[in-house]
């Protein structure tokens, strides 16, 4: 407990030292989309203290090849470095896998306010990912869209096109 | 070999099929018959590459040497290289790229799917993720497949040129050696002469809607699980490595 931040308490109890650090990485927004955090969407998993007082960050890969799985971790380090946690280490964990299911409901609101459909829930079953669910326009709600193309500007995204207010959005994929 | 020997092989082997197949779909960036298709193709390359790192980080740390992903996928020589050789084929006309693809990907959707209740954790967290990406890739060759097959008169033909060019490299995906069977013994691997079956349905399913034919198998070719690789490996290795080969250690 030696490296405790100067602005916490005298010898303040783990938990709320746990509980500082996770508010500090909570909110660090994701690099591709800035709207929601990392908490939103469900990859930060778990702020613990080691036996050596470090606070250990546990955040997980979404998609295999998201190019901002490595700037995540460094964000998280940073966030916690600003708060004032020098001691602080950022693990990946790959097991339980992410799923879509894990962004939080909050984070669903913000992705459509954002313009981008959030995924339908229950996506580890194959009719969802093969496509048969219905994908509601972000900007006028309709359920008429087509899917433009299965892949977008991001691995997490397809690109559509809402058939009724003919804007074209973007589809957070299940997964 | 010890188990940890096995395992090192089995999952590098893995990680090799991923990264020459992304390498090969990243020379269409720019070149692909159009924008959507574009961003297609690199982002299932950017699907694979992702899991090609994952198996990549997981070998090393079986391994135990010290060797992490980079060194693993840029240091190595074209004989240690164990992927399967239809990986490294040539993107060739946008109908050899698709048949590629969808063989590989109807293969991969069996695979990942049965890694997925893998006694060994790491890999069955990797196949969790996995087995949904290349659903996408998958279902996104299919359609492709069904269009070109069922579209010209010139593209159909093509379709036809393609399934008989590679046609001959999908023995190999469904054999078993030692370091396949230990694994498998052990409750880590995937039985992939079960898989046949199932690659067989799906595809002629497809293939069937598509107004084409699986061709006849015939002579198989094999040899890219001991290192013994076609002529195009080595050219893909002197471009992917060639940063790291002048450069080493290089990052930017």
């Amino acid at each position: 407990m030696t490296r405790t931040p100067d602005q916490h308490a005298q010898n303040p109890s783990p938990q709320s030292l746990q509980q500082a650090a996770w508010a500090a990485a909570a909110a660090v927004p994701d690099p591709e989309i800035p709207v929601v955090t990392i908490a939103d969407l469900g990859i930060l998993r778990s702020i613990s203290l080691d036996e050596e007082g470090c606070i250990v960050a546990q955040v997980t890969p979404t998609y295999s090849g998201c190019p901002a799985t490595n700037l995540i971790q460094q964000m998280v380090l940073e966030a916690l470095n600003e708060a004032g946690f020098e001691n602080v280490r950022v693990e990946s964990v790959l097991s339980p896998a992410w799923t879509t299911d894990w962004i939080s409901s909050e984070g669903r609101e913000k992705l459509r306010q954002f313009g981008i459909a959030p995924p339908t829930e229950t996506s580890n079953s194959k009719r969802a990912l093969f496509g048969e669910t219905l994908v509601t326009c972000p900007h006028c709600g309709s359920g008429e869209t087509e899917r433009v193309s299965e892949f977008g500007s991001t691995p997490c995204k397809a690109l559509y096109r809402c058939l009724a207010c003919r804007e074209p959005f973007d589809y957070f994929k299940c997964h | 070999m010890t188990s940890n020997q096995t395992l090192f092989s089995y999952v590098l082997r893995l990680a090799d099929d991923h990264l020459i197949l992304s390498q090969r779909l990243g020379e269409w960036c720019g070149e692909a018959p159009t924008l959507e298709e574009d961003l297609a193709l690199a982002n299932i390359a950017l699907d694979l590459i992702g899991q090609a790192r994952a198996l990549y980080a997981y070998a090393g740390q079986v391994e135990g040497r010290g060797r992490d992903e980079d060194q693993l996928a840029f240091m190595r020589y074209e004989r240690d290289y164990q992927n399967l050789l239809i990986t490294e084929q040539p993107n060739g006309d946008f109908a050899h790229t698709i048949v590629r693809q969808f063989f590989i990907s109807a293969y991969m959707d069996s695979f990942w799917r049965r890694m997925e209740s893998s006694k060994d954790e790491m890999l069955a967290a990797i196949a969790a993720k996995a087995s949904k990406e290349v659903t996408y890739h998958l279902r996104h060759t299919s359609e492709w497949v069904i269009r070109l097959g069922d579209g010209t008169r010139e593209s159909h033909e093509r379709m036809v040129e393609a399934l008989d060019d590679l046609m001959m490299f999908t023995g190999e995906l469904f054999e078993i050696d030692a370091v396949a069977q230990e694994m498998l013994q052990s409750g880590v691997g995937v039985d992939a002469s079960d898989l046949k079956a199932e690659w067989q349905h799906t595809v002629q399913t497809i293939l069937q809607e598509a107004t084409l034919e699986l061709p006849k198998a015939g002579h198989m070719q094999t040899g890219g699980r001991t290192g013994r690789h076609s002529e195009h490996l080595g050219h893909i290795l002197s471009e992917l490595q060639y940063m790291q080969r002048s450069f080493p250690g290089l990052t930017w």
